[in-house]
């Protein structure tokens, strides 16, 4: 913008001062042109005079030429005369015969009339420096011997071409000058008309950002003031209308979170109650033995389903907290697997822990347990009894943990459902370990709030792999993970499926903020 | 309201809680386990009916009328070491930290299991620890009297509450190894599968305000970044 201006003007001036300065250049000139010309032609004619009253017998004729020439040059003092003679040319005023340009030479012989011509003045003085000049040529005639010799007045035009100078000094410092107050006086505006304007989309990036608060100091009554009047209008509706959506939802994630709890009061009730019932129970009534299970059983279920429901309603509220510490996440694996050895052997599933490497991490080791937890308890319900492996590995930046089973799998397009809240890949399907149906979407969130991943990897009928990527400590993000997302890169298995895409299917979001 | 046991010379407790149902099923489960039980449904009288009842243990809920669990908890940790087991439903929340800060020993979440319960109030009634090998233990300048239950550094008795007692015991007794926070869970609260090692971060601290000359810098119950604590053998800790 600034340069545009200033290169417009720069051009304007440039244009305007060769103008002025040619205009006033060709004023100059012809003015000392046809000056010189009228001088040339009354001196002319007075030569001509004195030469036809000149009794030539009293002295050569070249002698007179000559002293009327020296005459006539200081008579006026404004040129220099040059007669050109057979002989030689003379000349007045130490000026070179090479003043006379050959076009003039060639008019002045070809005819009469009187001629004039730019010229440079030579002088005969090879020190001085050539001057621009004016050459007015006729013929001289010398009376009775019927012979013309052709004259020159040569105009030096030094004065002119000083002035001349000067002007184009004072044009282009005036143009100089005048650029630099353009240059000023459109930085300054640009500046002025700007600085709101970068405070706008400062203020818009910082709105953006998240700081509702932000608004425009509204000065005057331009444009601008209105710019920032409806921006800060706009940032208003915007803050108003986000406020009432954070009360909507947390006013309902607040009643979820109430009802949690109030549930929990009463149930602690039903459920020690239970327990005396299992405790006392009568074997002699079968059906009041069964029931009392049922009872039991049901209230289990009825629980983690509510402390499920409870925890997913703290992510949703922002309220999850971690407690990280320095953990080896190798044996936090090693110990889940312990406690699900009695559901592995229920469900004669052989279990394979690969967790030999130490591997310390920075985690909340009850959040890291439970993502382990649902993992493993994941793989054994849908392993169809075949081999469910968890192995770990770390690197410098990360701990990566993975579950892989060969049962049922899944489609690669459910990947991102399996962490579906409630979400059932077969709704037809028993379930076997009875899980709440919000393990995965629970353990997701666990790994978010971690900065960590936790992608899901399936094929139907091959089975389905997790992989849990922690960063060992929290501020570090993650680049990669130790371990391969797909059973298929590791090499482990070998495919004999050339067909199977890989796909490393990412449901983790890395850049989520843990709120 | 006091429902003595006829039967038992068992060990009072007394139930802090203000759901009236509640506080039933709890007596009548820690009556069949032959306790002596009082209950109280308001913190502001809990204070009064501790004074007259004088209980072993106390179960507080923390959300009470009248006064907070966490007040009351200060309050009785001001005039008595008795165990206290907090009765949380929200046990994600700061309340937790807060009540083990104030003084409590251990909680158990809503809906707990009856099995449970006692379990924890077991593990708080039961004798301390036996000492393996030695009645009088030292860590640094800090002297453990196990069989007196006394506790004194350079000669002067620091009073500790039995849990803050036990855990320094289950470091004195092994001064070399390192214990993890797990290991500390099992050892000292009974617990047999990972809990919540909140527990021992803040009775460690709690300990080390009481024991330690400079509790920033401990030098008895030392930090072992990684893995837990370990008992200090005079040494600062490595920070």
């Amino acid at each position: 913008m600034v340069t545009i201006a200033l290169t417009a003007t720069l051009v304007i001036l440039l244009v305007f001062g060769y103008l002025l300065v040619h205009q006033i250049a060709d004023g100059i000139l012809e003015s000392k042109r046809s000056a010189s010309v009228s001088e040339a032609t009354t001196s002319l004619t007075r030569l001509q005079q004195q030469l036809r009253s000149t009794d030539l017998r009293a002295g050569s004729l070249y002698e007179r030429l000559n002293q009327l020439a020296d005459d006539a040059a200081r008579q006026s003092g404004q040129y220099q005369v040059i007669i050109e003679s057979p002989v030689s040319g003379l000349v007045s005023g130490g000026i070179s015969v090479e003043s006379v340009p050959p076009e003039l030479a060639a008019k002045v012989a070809a005819g009469e009339g009187i001629w004039t011509q730019p010229t440079t003045v030579l002088y005969a003085d090879p020190d001085r420096p050539h001057t621009p000049g004016i050459a007015v040529g006729s013929t001289l005639w010398a009376p009775g011997q019927n012979r013309g010799f052709p004259i020159y007045f040569i105009f030096p035009e030094s004065d002119e071409a000083a002035t001349l100078a000067m002007v184009q000094r004072v044009v282009i410092s005036l143009g100089g000058l005048i650029l630099l107050a353009m240059g000023l006086a459109i930085f300054l505006s640009t500046r002025q008309m700007s600085r709101p304007i970068r405070r706008a989309s400062i203020a818009a990036s910082r709105l953006a950002g998240g700081h509702l608060d932000e608004r425009m100091p509204v000065r005057g009554t331009d444009d601008l003031a209105r710019l920032a009047t409806s921006m800060n209008g706009m940032a208003a509706e915007l803050q108003r209308q986000i406020n009432e959506l954070e009360n909507l939802s947390s006013l309902q994630q607040q009643f979820v979170s109430d009802v949690s709890h109030e549930l929990r009061t009463p149930l602690t009730t039903v459920r020690m109650a239970a327990d005396l019932l299992i405790d006392s129970r009568d074997d002699s009534d079968p059906d009041m033995v069964r029931a009392a299970e049922l009872l039991h059983d049901e209230l289990g279920r009825f629980e983690t389903l509510l402390s499920d429901l409870l925890e997913i309603s703290r992510f949703d509220a922002g309220a999850a907290v971690l407690a990280l510490d320095p953990c080896d996440v190798s044996a936090l694996v090693a110990d889940e697997a312990e406690a699900a050895r009695p559901l592995a052997n229920s469900l004669e599933t052989p279990l394979v822990v690969r967790a030999e490497t130490e591997a310390i991490a920075d985690v909340d080791a009850r959040r890291i347990r439970r993502i382990i937890r649902n993992l493993i308890a994941n793989a054994l319900e849908h392993g169809e009894s075949r081999p469910v492996e968890v192995t770990v590995a770390a690197n410098d930046e990360a701990v990566a943990v993975t579950v892989r089973d060969h049962g049922i799998g899944f489609e690669p397009s459910q990947a991102e459902m399996v962490f579906v809240r409630f979400w059932r890949a077969d709704p037809s399907r028993v379930r076997s370990v009875g899980g709440t149906g919000l393990g995965l979407a629970i353990s997701l969130e666990d790994a978010h709030l971690h900065h960590g991943w936790l992608e899901a990897w399936g094929r139907p009928g091959r089975g389905a792999q997790f992989r849990l990527t922690l960063p060992r400590r929290a501020d570090q993000p993650l680049s990669h993970s130790p371990l391969p997302g797909s059973p298929d890169e590791s090499g482990v298995e070998v495919t004999t499926s050339t067909g199977a895409r890989r796909l490393p299917i990412v449901a983790a979001a890395t850049s989520r903020e843990s709120r | 309201m006091t429902q003595a046991n006829a039967e038992s010379s068992g060990q009072r407790i007394l139930v802090v809680d203000d759901d009236p149902a509640l506080a039933e099923m709890l007596q009548l489960v820690l009556h069949k386990e032959r306790f002596v039980t009082d209950w109280c449904s308001s913190g502001s009288r809990a204070l009064d009916v501790f004074d007259r009842f004088k209980p072993d243990l106390i179960l507080l809920d923390l959300m009470l009328p009248g006064r907070n669990g966490v007040d009351v908890c200060r309050e009785v940790r001001r005039v008595s070491g008795v165990p206290i087991i907090m009765l949380t439903a929200r046990s994600d929340t700061h309340d937790v930290v807060t009540g083990l800060e104030a003084g409590a020993d251990d909680y158990v979440s809503k809906p707990f299991k009856s099995k449970e319960l006692v379990a924890r109030i077991r593990t708080r009634l039961r004798q301390p620890l036996e000492a393996a090998d030695a009645d009088l233990m030292s860590i640094g300048e800090v002297e453990i009297d196990v069989r007196a239950h006394q506790v004194r550094r350079a000669g002067q008795e620091i009073a500790l509450t039995p849990l803050e007692f036990d855990l320094l015991v289950a470091l004195a007794r092994r001064p070399h190894d390192v214990f993890s926070r797990d290991s500390l869970l099992e050892e000292v609260w009974g617990y047999r599968h990972a809990a919540d090692t909140r527990l021992v971060n803040v009775h460690v601290q709690r300990l080390r305000s009481k024991i330690e000359r400079d509790p920033e810098h401990p030098s008895i119950v030392v930090t072992v970044r990684g893995v837990g604590y370990r008992a200090g053998i005079g040494d600062k800790e490595e920070s």
